[in-house]
């Protein structure tokens, strides 16, 4: 049984449909990529599966529980946690007040639990310990990122979507973001990721699907698509 | 009560303008001590306001009725408990008439707290699941206002026999008689000046310390800073605004016994409607969103318009404070504090 099944799911933002009944699904374990051009329904997909945006066809079950119209913050509850595009660190909140919102409902049985998986976040990305109390508004990017994903592991999640986070970093820091959602995963974490860097994502991940305009055109093993010529043209601008 | 607190409650004067500087050297500390006991209760009264606009981007204009229900709140409490007008009520000694206050003031705290919900649930909430524009927020908040205003005009006197409501100002039930307890620089601070300023500031205090410092703060500021990722974290938006309404009903209440203390004979049906302009021009003034910036706003406004009112005649002491309002946003347009609650830090 997969952790995440989507089925033949349609969402639209009023009359606009911007998916026309994808479906997908990632197995307990995994990385899965979705990767396609601006407006192909990435962001979507995920805000769909975070319960912010409704559906208005087809189904989402998670861990076998059919969830296509839980409310968006039980869904977190269940284990679904979303670091979301442009990060959405909260700009007048500490470093750690913002991780402190990872576990705000899903909430840590005992202080030494709370403390170890602090303890966790700060050794992933050491830098937020040394900015504990900097401003989340005042930080670069590539901080802001740290923290977006930090934040998400608070709450321990069971499936993790992480929504471009490369989006607008130096290539220096997009490697050690990279780095460290395939260290992520290898800890046991399943993570649905989008991304627009393919060559990246493909080659760390398991499994993805390529999305174009509201529909799953390809899907397959994150090596075999990184070698398909198709892709190789449309998405790693090589001929 | 007499003098310059009479003026606002009544229309603005006929007076013509003075300009009298050397009156506002003469009696500073008096006006400054006064001003402040006036502004603590803006201060108290702005937080409702603020909160709510930075959980919601709504000026709820109703919640100057909101702080008017507090008032009836608090006096039919005062009945219940056998006090009436006429009665000589301050005769119970130190220990009984603050038990009397504070039972009160709960009673206020509970009745504003609990209209500000209900008005959210009856009001507000149903507008959200549509999806209405903010526009329509806006005119449902003055038309709130108004029906809560006329339920006191009309209705409350048939549902109490007449005991509360109506047309007229309910006959004051003096808990505390007014007596000098000691002075600064030659201003008199009297026991009811202390009541005021002390309950204010520990209200301000437990409501500042609540939100910087608690979970539940820390869910308001988040919704404040960024809805959707909020309900990303788990937040519920929906008893973040529950709780936003109920701490700005609650200070209402508060605020609504220290403002009878103060002004006896202020517990009418439209009781609430300068006091809830000013306090929201306290909130504009101190940076609206800001909840530190609603409780200095309050101070400095209450204690300008005192000046001001020495200074021009009392009659201009409207006046003076909606003028310092444009001028400050004139130079700050985010106010004082600046930035809301969005950017700031709370």
């Amino acid at each position: 049984m997969p952790l995440l099944e989507i089925t033949d799911m349609v969402v639209g933002y009023g009359r606009i449909e911007a998916l026309h009944g994808i479906s997908l699904t990632v197995e307990a374990g995994e990385l899965v990529t979705l990767i396609g051009a601006n407006g192909a329904g990435k962001t979507t997909t995920m805000r769909a599966v975070s319960g912010i945006r409704p559906l208005t066809r087809g189904t989402i079950k998670f861990d076998g529980q059919d969830i296509t119209k839980m409310k968006a913050h039980l869904r977190v509850l269940e284990g679904i946690v979303q670091a979301p595009e442009g990060r959405g660190v909260f700009p007048g909140m500490t470093v750690q007040e913002n991780l402190d919102m990872g576990c705000y409902t899903r909430k840590f049985a005992t202080k030494a639990e709370y403390q170890a998986t602090l303890d966790h976040v700060f050794e992933l990305f050491p830098r937020l310990a040394e900015r504990r109390s900097q401003v989340g508004g005042t930080m670069s990017g590539g901080e802001q990122q740290m923290v977006a994903i930090g934040r998400a592991l608070m709450a321990r999640p069971k499936l993790l979507l992480l929504d471009e986070p490369s989006m607008g970093l130096a290539p220096m820091i997009i490697q050690q973001i990279f780095r460290i959602v395939s260290e992520i995963n290898a800890e046991g974490t399943t993570i649905l990721l989008v991304e627009q860097n393919a060559q990246q994502a493909l080659s760390r991940s398991h499994r993805a699907y390529i999305l174009e305009t509201g529909e799953v055109i390809k899907t397959g093993g994150g090596k075999e698509l990184l070698a398909d010529p198709s892709v190789k043209e449309a998405y790693l601008g090589v001929a | 009560m007499t003098g310059p607190w009479a003026a606002s409650v009544f229309a603005l004067a006929d007076s013509d303008i003075n300009f009298n500087i050397s009156a506002l050297g003469h009696s500073f500390w008096q006006l400054t001590i006064d001003g402040l006991a006036y502004g603590a209760i803006y201060a108290l009264v702005a937080v409702g306001y603020t909160l709510v606009y930075g959980v919601l981007r709504l000026i709820n204009f109703a919640h100057s009725e909101v702080f008017m229900l507090g008032m009836f709140g608090q006096y039919a409490a005062l009945m219940i408990l056998g006090f009436s007008p006429s009665g000589n009520a301050y005769a119970e000694g130190a220990v009984m008439t603050i038990v009397f206050l504070g039972i009160a003031m709960i009673v206020g705290m509970a009745v504003s707290g609990g209209v500000a919900v209900g008005l959210e649930r009856v009001a507000y909430r149903p507008l959200r699941k549509r999806n209405a524009p903010s526009l329509v927020f806006l005119i449902t908040a003055i038309g709130a206002s108004f029906v809560l205003q006329e339920f006191v005009h009309f209705i409350l006197p048939k549902l109490t026999g007449g005991k509360l409501g109506g047309v007229n100002a309910q006959q004051p039930i003096r808990l505390v008689e007014s007596k000098q307890q000691f002075t600064i620089f030659g201003g008199s601070v009297t026991n009811i000046t202390l009541i005021i300023v002390i309950s204010a500031l520990i209200l301000a205090f437990a409501a500042d310390v609540f939100i910087n410092r608690t979970k539940f703060g820390r869910g308001i500021r988040a919704v404040a800073q960024d809805p959707t990722t909020a309900t990303l974290m788990g937040v519920s938006r929906e008893k973040v605004i529950m709780l936003t309404f109920l701490i700005g009903g609650v200070l209402a209440g508060a605020a609504a016994l220290l403002y009878t203390l103060r002004i006896p004979n202020g517990i009418i049906y439209s009781g609430g409607f300068i006091l809830g302009i000013k306090a929201f021009c306290a909130a504009v003034l101190g940076g609206i969103g800001n909840l530190r910036g609603a409780l200095l706003g309050g101070l400095l406004l209450g204690v300008l318009e005192n000046y001001g009112q020495i200074v021009f005649g009392s009659g201009w002491r409207d006046v003076v404070s909606f003028v310092v309002l444009i001028l400050v946003l004139m130079v700050r347009p985010t106010g004082i504090l600046g930035e809301t609650l969005g950017r700031a830090r709370a």
